[in-house]
């Protein structure tokens, strides 16, 4: 408890918890839509988008979160407004967005700076570095989510059960694909920073997975969600501190041992 | 009054043409079914009618404001699974264009009216996804009629349930239109249950091949 406490003393490690709470937060609420619509993968897509988005922003000598929001937001609206009007499955657009992206990404990378210290942290996080610019962006993103969420959380069900019946009561249902699409932006291109391309769009999905195992109601869903994934965050930034790991891999190697766990405990309840 | 109008209606889908040159008209409180063969365009008629599909030429006119009709569509109910409970997805049939996303204490009221009358109270807390065909059914009939509608839209609502649960549906869809006085217009191919009613015939292969009495009709 006390190399806790100590731990809690360091400014980065402060700055760290608090990012995280916020990100891991945003992309529970946004992960609950995402799985139940069928977008899992649009996390991992988008944070392709997002890692040629900083590679581009490397290679222009730009700040890299005002290069990565506008393109990260114009590739969520592009994957959900593609699948949505002319049918095609989302997994087939979100596999080509990201595997195209990344080739950009990679040959820019590699036709520019090269794969150094700062292509690897875009990669795989780095939420110990994260500064309070950082902090505050995270703040005011789940500040965000959370005010949208409120406001438009029965319309947000509607669509997310039954998008045609909604679109028979006259309600905008373009539009709050657009909502739906803009905070997964925002979600992916913030929570990059501490997960990583790679891994961010594990704090999208395992929170909403593990949650649905043990809940009966959207409502419930939601805020066993966003508790799994505040949770799973903090036993993995700590877990992974001490054993010395990457803090992105532990905080998803705590989801899978809690999915398994879970797993199990249903299994075992059903019997 | 004339609550729908469809007008010289066809609709395609790619270089198939589904319906053509359709034309009615539907009064208020009036039983219609639309009847006809897999194949024959019920289905895309009646979306037409709700706005899910364009139509390429012609048009639908509704006389009352949307909010005034509910749509039940044909649904796999043994596949309807969600982590929701049923009162969750009841009281999301109360959301109307132009109206603010939060619940009030008249839905709440006409909610509660509307799970006693169709004897759901049970189910209200259950997961969607843990109920019977027929009470799934139901609650996404509860659902249509939280919104107090004043034409009701239902495509193939007794597909999937057995015989008993078919029979119990078509009761309160009578009911709902004899008492309520509620327009109904159902896309159907089982009018064995419904004889009673009397409803009128539209029957469709393409386009409206006889439209009248039941005792008129001689089938597809």
């Amino acid at each position: 408890m006390s190399d806790i406490m100590n731990l809690l003393s360091y400014t980065f490690m402060q700055r760290a918890i608090l990012c995280g709470i916020a990100i891991s937060f945003s992309a529970a609420l946004i992960g609950v839509i995402l799985t139940l619509k069928n977008y899992s993968m649009i996390g991992h897509g988008l944070g392709e988008v997002g890692f040629a988005a900083l590679a581009l922003a490397m290679a222009l000598n730009l700040e890299p979160i005002a290069v990565s929001i506008p393109i990260v937001i114009v590739a969520a609206i592009v994957i959900m407004f593609i699948s949505q009007k002319k049918g095609e499955s989302a997994d087939i657009i979100i596999a080509l967005v990201a595997t195209g992206a990344l080739a950009i990404g990679v040959i820019i990378t590699a036709s520019t700076s090269g794969f150094g210290a700062d292509s690897y942290n875009y990669m795989f996080g780095s939420i110990l570095a994260m500064n309070t610019g950082d902090v505050i962006l995270s703040i005011i993103l789940t500040v965000l989510s959370i005010g949208i969420y409120i406001a438009f959380y029965n319309r947000l069900f509607l669509v997310t059960f039954d998008e045609k019946y909604a679109k028979t009561t006259g309600i905008n249902v373009t539009f709050y694909q657009f909502l739906i699409a803009l905070l997964t932006a925002l979600v992916v291109v913030v929570g990059m920073r501490m997960m990583g391309t790679m891994l961010i769009s594990s704090l999208i999905v395992f929170p909403a997975i593990i949650a649905k195992k043990f809940t009966t109601s959207f409502k419930g869903l939601v805020v066993m969600s966003v508790i799994t994934s505040v949770v799973c965050f903090l036993i993995g930034i700590f877990t992974s501190f001490f054993l010395n790991m990457p803090t992105g891999a532990g905080i998803v190697l705590v989801y899978i041992i809690l999915l398994a766990i879970s797993s199990v405990c249903c299994k075992l309840a059903k019997i | 009054m004339t609550i729908l109008e469809v007008e010289k209606l066809k609709v395609s889908y790619s270089n198939h043409v589904a319906i053509e040159n359709i034309n009615f008209k539907i009064e208020d409180g009036e039983y219609v079914c639309l009847v006809g063969e897999n194949g024959s365009g019920k289905s895309t008629l009646v979306k037409t009618i709700v706005g899910l599909l364009k139509p390429e030429e012609g048009q639908v006119n509704l006389n009352i404001s949307l909010d005034e009709v509910a749509y039940l569509s044909q649904t796999n109910l043994k596949d309807l699974d969600f982590p929701a409970t049923a009162k969750e997805i009841i009281m999301s049939g109360t959301q109307k264009h132009g109206k603010l996303a939060f619940y009030t204490k008249k839905d709440k009221e006409i909610y509660e009216k509307v799970i006693k009358d169709l004897k759901i109270e049970d189910l209200q807390g259950r997961r969607i996804g843990d109920l019977s065909g027929g009470q799934k059914q139901r609650v996404l009939i509860a659902r249509a009629l939280v919104r107090q509608p004043k034409l009701l839209i239902l495509d193939e609502p007794a597909t999937g349930l057995d015989y008993n649960i078919t029979k119990e549906l078509y009761k309160i869809l009578e009911n709902l239109n004899k008492e309520n006085k509620m327009t109904i217009v159902m896309a159907t191919h089982d009018l064995e249950e419904i004889n009673e009613i009397k409803p009128r015939i539209i029957s469709l292969a393409k386009t409206v091949k006889y439209d009248g009495d039941l005792e008129g009709w001689k089938g597809f």
